[in-house]
This record gives structure tokens, C-alpha cells and sequence, in this order.
């Protein structure tokens, strides 16, 4: 087994950066940068020199095999975090025999292989290391928990039911059972559809919750929109990132609301006329508006009509408070009158969403959900028919079964394989 | 000292399961001996006098396309044909004849006879010889050697084969029948799993003290449905089945007795099948129910014996008769021979492989009933397979491995081999998750050019399948060039979206309102094609929107398969795995992680660390 490196800690410039180094080597590697090695699970400092140069002065610690996150024999070099120090020692590591840069979800697959990790927590794993905020984690710690696995195993059992009640009728047809057995399996699809439905809508918000919900400022121009931006964005422990490269018409920043991952979209003020980049800027802003998960609407009366319409759930509020006679309830970005409320408001509409956020986070979860859905809605569809095709209603039953054994693993584990490592980047 | 004798394959046993291997391996090209006790009693129907029923059809249909003998054997000897859920779907459609035990003991005979390399050695086989792991012949009674270089046991149910008659109970196979203990006792020195299953019989009743004027009667079909792709109409006379009850009297009379049923009484530790229960079964379980169905079925046509099929038992004789002459039609009826239950040993076919052959015994085959099965479709399909790969050993050819989304012989020997019986395994059609495709009425073109191709099938079968082949390709061509417009299609009475767009003629045959005789008025040219090949085409029609859906299944299913797990993994080296599972793991020894997938307890995670395993072995022998 080849020995392996990547940093393992965030790209770019920072206090420290973190190398992981695993594999049979990886113990001679370090030794052959910094000298006599510390003892395992020691921190020591030390210097790294390579043909001759000085690349850094870092700690060391080291991991013997089957003490690690891999499992192999392990070392972490915490260097100084600058793109130049990082690269150089990556490249002493590169030149030296056996080891190669890590493939993407390369360590994590290998503390798999090695039993350090179970399936169930590889999967929560890349959502836990993602994890931005409070609610984040804890769902990322419910997919952990194997939650995906008891829900699906519950509907397979009564999809088995539903199952064995239409095979009776097949294979026994000779034999004097001529009981008729279409309500009873029509009860259970209809209770399992709808149980499906709504974990369906909550699968949207659990992607949300791993993506990152979308509020909009929506409101004329020059009502303070992005003032009231800059006053979220400027609260202290608010900002985690900004997205760079989507400020020509939509401003969007990311931060981190009571506990919540949110993306606050900026768009043009919404007004007839303009010049042609000005429309299209406003197309744009309605477009991303109109799909946000929330919108906030400034007006400055509240009779005024605007070209999108408030949805149930949006909050509207008198934009500039300060230059009004009573600010109570309005909203000012540049005294930061109401900014606080606002903030309590969007999490509160967006916590109730979240209360309802099902443990199937990902894509693939929502799509064989759907797909099971839709075999269940074509076996229900099918079981009242007078044309009595109740081999088609078996199919769709063994159909839906499928699709539920595809999202939990028990069929085709290989394609599983893939997309989960796919989602992992390098040193993870 | 004996001439030693040889012959490439060597079948022992004569039943159903060893008289398809025989003629199997025989078709294949290789020098075949078929041993049996006693040459008369080939292809002898012990049980219930019929061929065939809901998945038990198809396989009989499989074994017919890869030019087997027992289709051709039920239609010469078919007295009723039905086709069970005939008001239903044509994939959930399974053929069923009576068929008389003499006319089909004499077809499974004469097919067996036309065969030249095929001899039938009557006797005892006791022991088997075995040189560095491999079988290379068998010893007789009387000493003498058979040499080979593979050999096929079908030992039915005389492993150890108890029979039980109330508190009575005699060492033997079936009446009248000894038991091969000596063999029996050979076979428990090799590294195999055991069990013990049971199964009964009902008493036979003569038929003419049957007051058959006051019970229902059940023709056969009008039009019957023969087994063999090869026949087209019954050669037998036919005749109508009996249909009576049993009633309260009948079940107080068997409660009041259950004490003296072998079964209840403790005599038997055997597991008994769910789906075929004894009259005892049935009135402990069902004890709600005032009244079983009982089908009164003639053993044959110059035979006054009658087969009440649904009263099996192990009570004592005479409380057989007491029961049995509450039932309507059956007050004066007489006992020919009682019921009983019989009790025999069989080998976890877990310890075979897909190609049936014993994993710890070279050239060792296993067919039939002692790989834990019932009914005589099971051991026929098994005979053909574990005999067509004794010759293929024989031959050093590569096995014949049915996958299951392709046939229902491969859906039995995958359960079979994945996940071990734990009561007499039957054919069903819901064992096949792929059962829209495999239908019994296509098996010949889901089978027959592999059988061509492995030499399995003969040339009259081979010949017939081309034409039939040919009509059908013609057939669908002009169907899917053919379109109609919404127009054309609601003027012949069809319900269709008036929504200008155009449909293939193979996609009107799908609907469901929609038959071969109305496309006929819309297209005229149909009329020059065969009606059963329109038949067959509407068939396919009918289901092809949910095949092109099922295949992407399939492929998932077969990609578990095609990632093949050395016999010699070390499951104990998965640290993230529980001891139960490992040690389950390396007892099973799965082939494949589609295989790994079906054993009971495995979870996903468990074969995620498989795979990655495996993966990592596959990465290691890259870098080296």
C-alpha cells in the first residue's frame, strides 16, 4: 500500500496548515525532513530541511498503525499556514520513494478499509466535516446515528406486507384462500405514500440544511436593501464566508443566522425602465428571489406594489426607519434599529422548516424516494383496475422495494461506494 | 476381481431428479451410466399424480428448452391439462396437466432408451471412491467398481429416510423401498452441513367406492396448454378432476386424534413445507376455517387408484379411514394404501456451487431432494443442470451458470446455493423478482440458443427454434414499422390520447384494451402470421414499458454478481465486523458480494467493508 499525503487543513493562507501523512512510509518520510522522530502521540517541534534548504519549523506528531484515523502509520505536520510553505513540503514529501499526493476521500476510504470507521459514519462523516453551523452538525450526527437505515427498513416492511399479500394471490390462486386482499394492500400504499411525501418535503429541507438556505432582500431601489445586507453581514460571529464571483447582479453572502446556514441575496431594486444591463440585473434578482427560501421585502409603505408578491412566510418591513416619526417595528440598516428582530424572525421561520427536516440529506436519498413514490403511486394506480394486471402491481411493489434497498446499500454497493467517496475532497 | 466398468458420468438414482441428469449429461455427448435400484421404477411419480402449477410451469417449460425429458414426458402422459391463473397476466400464467403415473413412467423410459450412450445399471450404490479430493467411481453392493470422472447423486429421500404411519415407523425410502443407510453414513464423513425435513402423503382411495355423482367436477381446458414447445395437442385421452371438502366432522375426528399423529405426537423432528400442509396442519393452524378444499385426482386412466390432494397425514390407518369418509362423495370410499408422513435427511445446498457440485468433493454432484427440495419440477431442473455440468467437468468445459434475472432454474439455484433452505423449498413465482421476463411461455428464447450452443440441445429442437425464431423477428419488424394514427386506433374502439402523435403497432398491442384480432382489422397483413406468434409478440408487448425499466434493475442486480469474492477471503481481517457475521461469512462463503448481499443479517455496512476490501486487493495487485 502505497503511503499517501494531502493537508489536510483548509486552503489557502493561515495561522497554521496541517499535512496528514499516512502509510507504511509515512514514519521514514517525516524522519527523512526533520531528523530523530518524537515518540507517538507526542507533539515536539521540529525543523524540516530538504536537500539541504530549511522548509519550516513544525510540529510533529506521529501515530503507530492501528492508533490512527486511518488505521496505517500515520504523521500530521502542522506547519505555517502560507500557500508557499505548504507547497514546498509537499513537494519534499512528493520526491521521496512510495508516496504520492492523496486521492479525494482518500484517507477517509482507507480508515473504512481498515474498520476504523463503520459505513454509517463515513456517510455522516463528509457532511460532518462540512458542517458549518450548529444545525448542520446535528443532522450530519443523525445521518451518523444510522437514522436512514431504520426509516428505510420500516417502509420495506410494509411494502413486504403489501408484497406478500398480492404474491398469495398469484401463487396460491389454485389453493382455496379467496380472500380479497386489494383493500388491505391499498391501505398500506396509501399510508406509505404519504409517509413518503412528507419525508420527501423534508428531504428539501435537509438538503437545505447541508447547502444552505437562501434569503432574499427584495424591495424598490434605494430602499436600504443593501445597507440592511452590510448590517447582517457586520454583526459580529455573522459572516463565516463570501462567495466570490456573483456580484455583477446578485450580491450573495453567507452567514451563519441563529445557528442556520444562510446565503443573503442582495438583488436590484425592482423598478420599470433603466437601461438594458440594469433589466436584465432585475430579471435576474426576481428569478433568484422568486426560488430563495425567504424573502424580505423593504417597502416603505405598505400599500406599495411591487412586481413580486409577499408568499405566506415572507416578512415585510418599513425600510429606513430612522427617518421615521415612530421606527418601532420598522427596520433601519444604518442605525441597526429592528436588525436584531429580524434576525430572531428569518430564524424562527426557517427553524420551523427545520423541525421538520427529514435525515435524508442527499440527493441521491430524495431521488430513490421519489422514484419509490412513483412505483407505489403506479401500484395503487393499478391494484383497482379492472383489467386485474396484478402482476404489474407486484412489479411496482418489488420496484419500490428496490429503490428503498438502493438508498440504504443492500443493492448495488459499488455505485454507493462511488458517489460517497465522490463527495469527499482531498486529505479527508 | 471385477472388470472395472467407466463411464464419464455416473447418475445415481432414478427418480426425477436423476433420470433429467442422466439424459442431460447423455445429450451432451459423454458415456452415462444412470444407477437405480430397480430399472421399473424410472421416472416413477411417488407423490401426486401432476405435472406442473405456478412456477413449478416454467421450470418444466425451462427444462423443455433446453430439450429436457419432462415436458415431453407430462404431455404424453397428461390426462387434464389447466393453465392455472389463466384470468390473470401470462407472466404469472403456469401450466398444469394430471398426468397417469404408467404413461409417464413409460415416457420418462423411452426417451431414456433412445439415448445411445446412456446405459441404466441396476443397483446399489455404497460407496464412492475418491483419489487426491476428486471423485474418480463408485462401488456397488456387490463390490464392484464403476469408474468417472464425475457423478451426480440424487438420493431423494432415502437419506436416512424415516417413514412414519401414526406411531408406526420403519426405516425405509418409500414404500416398499430400502433405505440407502450405507451410503447415507459415507456421505456424514464429508465437511457438509445437515438437516431433516419432512413430507407427507395423503391415503389413496379407490376410485370406484367414490360417489363421484355427488361432487363438483373440474374439466381440464378447452384449449390446453402444453408443456413442450415441441407439442401442439394432448396424446392422451382427458378427463375431468373431482372438487369436495372436508367439514367440521371431518376436523373434530382429526383433533380428537392429533395425539396419535406422527407429527403431533413427537415422532417427527423433520420441518415440514408451510405451503403444503398436512390435514393435522391445517386444522391446528387454520382452526377458524370449517372446511379445506380436496381435489380428487385419478392416478391414470386405466387406474382406478384416486389421489385426494389436499388431506396429506400421518395419522394412524384407521383414523385416516374415519376422517376420510366424512367428506362429501368419500362416505363409502376405501383405502387403498394410508397416508404417511416420511422423514429424511438433506445437505445444506449451500455447500454446492452455482453449478451444483459439492465445493469440498470434486466431481461430486448434487440434484434433487437432498439439497432440501420438493416436487418433481425442483429435482428435474436440478437434475439437468448438476448433469450438464458432470459432463462438462467430465469434458473440461466451463460450467453452465444460469444467472437469476434470466431464467427460474438460476432463481433456484441461487436461493438454493446463497441462502439454504429451512423447510422444503417449492418453486413460486414470486421467488423470481424478474418474473416479468421470464415467462413460462418465452423460456425457449431465454434458453435455447444457450442449450444449442452448449451441445445440450438436439437438433430437432434446434431446427424448430430457428423457424420459430425467424417468424417472431419478422413478426416484430412489421410491427414496429407499422404506426397508426389516434385517429385510426379510437375508430377501432380503442381508448387513446387524441393527441395526433403516432403509435407503433407493438405499442397498441401493450394496451390494455387493445387485441391481436382488432389490430387484424386495422392491419390487414397481420392475418398471414400465425396467431400463436401474434399471441407471443402481444406477450412481450404488454410488458415492455416495465422490462426496459426492469433491465436497469437487472444490471444493478448483476453488477453484485460480477464482483466475484475469492474463495479464500479472510473475512476475520474485517475489523469493523461483528464475530457473528464473520463466522457466518466464512461458512457461507458467498461467490460474489451480490451473493454476500442475500445472506440473512448481512447489512449494508457490512458489505460496504467488503467491498472496499476488495477494492483495496484489487489497488495492492495493481501497484505490485
Amino acid at each position: 500500500m502505497e503511503t499517501i499525503f494531502a493537508v489536510a487543513s483548509a486552503r489557502g493562507k493561515a495561522g497554521v496548515s496541517v499535512i496528514r501523512i499516512s502509510g507504511d512510509r509515512a514514519h521514514v518520510a517525516v524522519a527523512a525532513l526533520c531528523g530523530p522522530l518524537p515518540q507517538t502521540r507526542r507533539a515536539a517541534v521540529r525543523v524540516l530541511r530538504w536537500q539541504g534548504q530549511v522548509l519550516d519549523e513544525a510540529l510533529v506528531i506521529l501515530f503507530s498503525e492501528g492508533a490512527s484515523f486511518t488505521g496505517e502509520q500515520s504523521a500530521e505536520l502542522q506547519v505555517h499556514g502560507s500557500v508557499a510553505v505548504g507547497s514546498a513540503v509537499l513537494r519534499a514529501l512528493e520526491q521521496q520513494p512510495g508516496l504520492r499526493m492523496a486521492e479525494a476521500g482518500e484517507f477517509t476510504r482507507r480508515a473504512l478499509e481498515n474498520g476504523r470507521l463503520d459505513l454509517a459514519q463515513v456517510e455522516g462523516l463528509a457532511d460532518l466535516i462540512d458542517a458549518e453551523t450548529e444545525a448542520q452538525r446535528r443532522q450530519a450526527q443523525r445521518v451518523l446515528s444510522g437514522a436512514v437505515g431504520q426509516r428505510a427498513e420500516a417502509w420495506r416492511q410494509k411494502l413486504i406486507r403489501a408484497g406478500a399479500l398480492i404474491e398469495a394471490t398469484i401463487d396460491f390462486a389454485d389453493e382455496d384462500v379467496p380472500v380479497d386482499v386489494r383493500p388491505e394492500v391499498a391501505g398500506l400504499l396509501d399510508g406509505l405514500i404519504a409517509e413518503l411525501k412528507v419525508e420527501l418535503a423534508g428531504s428539501h429541507v435537509a438538503e437545505r440544511l447541508r447547502d444552505g438556505f437562501e434569503v432574499a432582500i427584495v424591495g424598490a431601489p434605494n430602499v436600504g436593501k443593501s445597507t440592511l445586507l452590510n448590517a447582517l453581514a457586520g454583526r459580529e460571529a455573522a459572516i463565516t464566508s463570501a462567495l466570490a464571483g456573483t456580484t455583477r447582479d446578485v450580491i450573495e453572502v453567507r452567514m451563519d443566522l441563529a445557528g442556520l446556514p444562510v446565503t443573503v441575496l442582495d438583488t436590484a431594486g425592482l423598478r420599470d425602465g433603466g437601461d438594458e444591463v440594469e433589466r436584465i440585473g432585475i430579471a435576474r434578482g426576481l428569478q433568484r428571489a422568486e426560488s430563495a427560501d425567504l424573502r424580505v421585502f423593504l417597502v416603505q409603505d405598505f400599500s406599495e406594489e411591487l412586481e413580486l408578491r409577499p408568499r405566506e412566510g415572507d416578512l415585510v418591513r418599513l425600510a429606513k426607519a430612522d427617518l421615521l416619526d415612530d421606527p418601532s417595528g420598522g427596520l433601519s440598516g444604518l442605525t441597526g434599529a429592528g436588525v436584531d428582530r429580524l434576525i430572531r424572525e428569518i430564524g424562527d421561520v426557517l427553524g420551523q422548516r427545520v423541525a421538520s427536516a427529514s435525515v435524508m440529506t442527499r440527493t441521491r436519498h430524495r431521488v430513490a424516494i421519489e422514484r419509490a413514490i412513483e412505483a407505489m403511486e403506479s401500484a395503487q394506480a393499478e391494484v383497482w383496475k379492472a383489467s386485474g394486471r396484478i402482476e404489474l402491481v407486484a412489479a411496482e411493489l418489488w420496484s419500490a422495494i428496490r429503490c428503498l434497498d438502493q438508498l440504504v446499500g443492500r443493492l448495488d454497493v459499488e455505485m454507493l461506494l462511488d458517489e460517497i467517496f465522490a463527495s469527499f475532497c482531498i486529505g479527508k | 476381481m471385477f472388470h472395472v466398468k467407466h463411464y464419464e458420468v455416473v447418475v445415481i438414482g432414478g427418480g426425477h431428479a436423476g433420470a433429467e441428469a442422466a439424459a442431460a449429461a447423455a445429450r451432451c455427448g459423454v458415456s452415462v451410466a444412470l444407477i437405480t435400484l430397480r430399472k421399473a421404477t424410472i421416472g416413477v411419480m411417488s407423490c401426486n399424480p401432476a405435472i406442473g402449477g405456478l412456477g413449478k410451469g416454467h421450470l418444466v417449460r425451462e427444462i423443455d428448452a433446453l430439450d429436457g425429458i419432462m415436458a415431453r414426458a407430462a404431455d404424453r402422459a397428461g390426462i387434464q391439462f389447466r393453465l392455472l391463473n389463466r384470468r390473470k397476466g401470462p407472466a404469472v400464467q403456469g401450466p398444469r396437466a394430471q398426468a397417469d403415473r404408467k404413461l409417464y413412467r413409460q415416457a420418462v423410459q423411452d426417451q431414456l432408451t433412445a439415448l445411445g450412450n446412456l446405459d441404466i445399471v441396476e443397483g446399489e450404490v455404497v460407496d464412492l471412491r475418491v483419489v487426491s479430493g476428486r471423485v474418480t467411481g463408485v462401488e456397488l453392493t456387490d463390490g464392484s467398481i464403476i469408474a468417472t470422472k464425475a457423478a451426480v447423486l440424487t438420493a431423494g429421500t432415502f437419506l436416512n429416510g424415516v417413514i412414519h404411519v401414526g406411531d408406526q415407523r420403519r426405516s425405509g425410502g418409500r414404500v416398499g423401498d430400502q433405505a440407502s443407510v450405507r451410503l447415507a453414513d459415507r456421505l456424514a464423513a464429508l465437511d457438509l452441513q445437515r438437516g431433516r425435513l419432512k413430507t407427507g402423503t395423503p391415503p389413496r382411495l379407490a376410485g370406484k367406492t367414490i360417489d363421484w355423482s355427488r361432487l363438483e367436477m373440474q374439466p381440464g381446458d378447452d384449449e390446453p396448454e402444453l408443456f413442450s414447445f415441441m407439442h401442439r395437442r394432448p396424446f392422451a385421452r382427458q378427463i375431468a378432476c373431482g372438487i369436495t371438502h372436508t367439514n367440521p366432522e371431518t376436523h373434530d375426528i382429526v383433533r380428537a386424534n392429533l395425539g396419535q399423529s406422527a407429527m403431533y405426537g413427537g415422532h417427527i423432528e423433520g420441518v415440514g413445507p408451510r405451503y403444503c400442509p398436512s390435514i393435522e396442519d391445517k386444522v391446528v393452524r387454520f382452526a377458524d376455517k370449517s372446511g379445506h378444499q380436496v381435489f380428487l385426482e385419478p392416478e391414470g386412466l386405466d387406474d382406478d387408484t384416486v389421489y385426494p390432494n389436499g388431506i396429506s397425514t400421518s395419522l394412524p390407518a384407521a383414523v385416516q379411514e374415519a376422517y376420510v369418509r366424512t367428506i362429501v362423495g368419500l362416505e363409502q370410499a376405501c383405502i387403498l394404501q394410508p397416508g404417511y408422513a416420511i422423514e429424511y435427511d438433506y445437505f445444506d445446498p449451500r455447500g454446492l456451487t452455482r453449478g451444483l457440485e459439492v465445493r469440498s468433493l470434486r466431481g461430486l454432484f448434487f440434484a434433487g431432494q437432498i439439497n432440501g427440495t420438493t416436487g418433481y419440477e425442483e429435482a428435474a431442473a436440478q437434475g439437468l443442470l448438476a448433469g450438464a455440468n458432470a459432463a462438462a467437468l467430465a469434458k473440461e468445459q466451463e460450467a453452465l451458470i444460469l444467472p437469476r434475472s434470466g431464467s427460474y432454474i438460476g432463481v433456484m439455484i441461487d436461493d438454493l446455493v446463497t441462502r439454504g433452505v429451512t423447510e422444503p423449498y417449492r418453486m413460486f413465482t414470486s421467488r423470481a423478482e424478474f418474473r416479468l421476463s421470464l415467462r413460462a411461455d418465452n423460456a425457449d428464447q431465454r434458453l435455447t440458443p444457450r442449450g444449442v450452443a452448449l451441445g445440450l440441445v438436439g437438433e430437432a429442437r434446434a431446427a424448430a427454434f430457428t423457424v420459430k425464431q425467424e417468424k417472431l423477428d419478422r413478426l416484430r419488424a412489421v410491427l414496429q414499422s407499422q404506426t397508426l394514427s389516434p385517429h385510426v386506433l379510437r375508430g377501432a374502439g380503442l381508448t387513446v390520447n387524441d393527441d395526433g402523435a403516432r403509435r407503433t403497432a407493438f405499442q397498441v398491442l401493450s394496451f390494455p384494451d387493445a387485441t391481436a384480432d382488432m389490430l387484424m382489422t386495422i392491419i390487414p397483413e397481420l392475418s398471414e402470421h400465425e396467431p400463436e406468434v401474434i399471441a407471443q409478440l402481444a406477450r412481450d408487448a404488454l410488458y415492455s414499458q416495465y422490462l426496459v425499466r426492469q433491465s436497469s434493475e437487472i444490471e444493478a442486480l448483476d453488477r453484485g454478481a460480477t464482483t466475484a469474492i475469492p474463495q479464500d477471503f479472510d473475512y476475520s481481517a474485517l475489523s469493523g465486523l461483528s464475530n457473528e457475521l464473520v463466522s457466518k461469512l466464512a461458512r457461507r462463503r458467498p461467490e460474489s458480494l451480490g451473493d454476500a448481499g442475500r445472506i440473512e443479517g448481512i447489512t449494508p455496512a457490512a458489505l460496504m467493508l467488503i467491498l472496499a476490501h476488495l477494492r483495496k486487493g484489487q489497488r495492492k495487485q495493481a501497484v505490485s
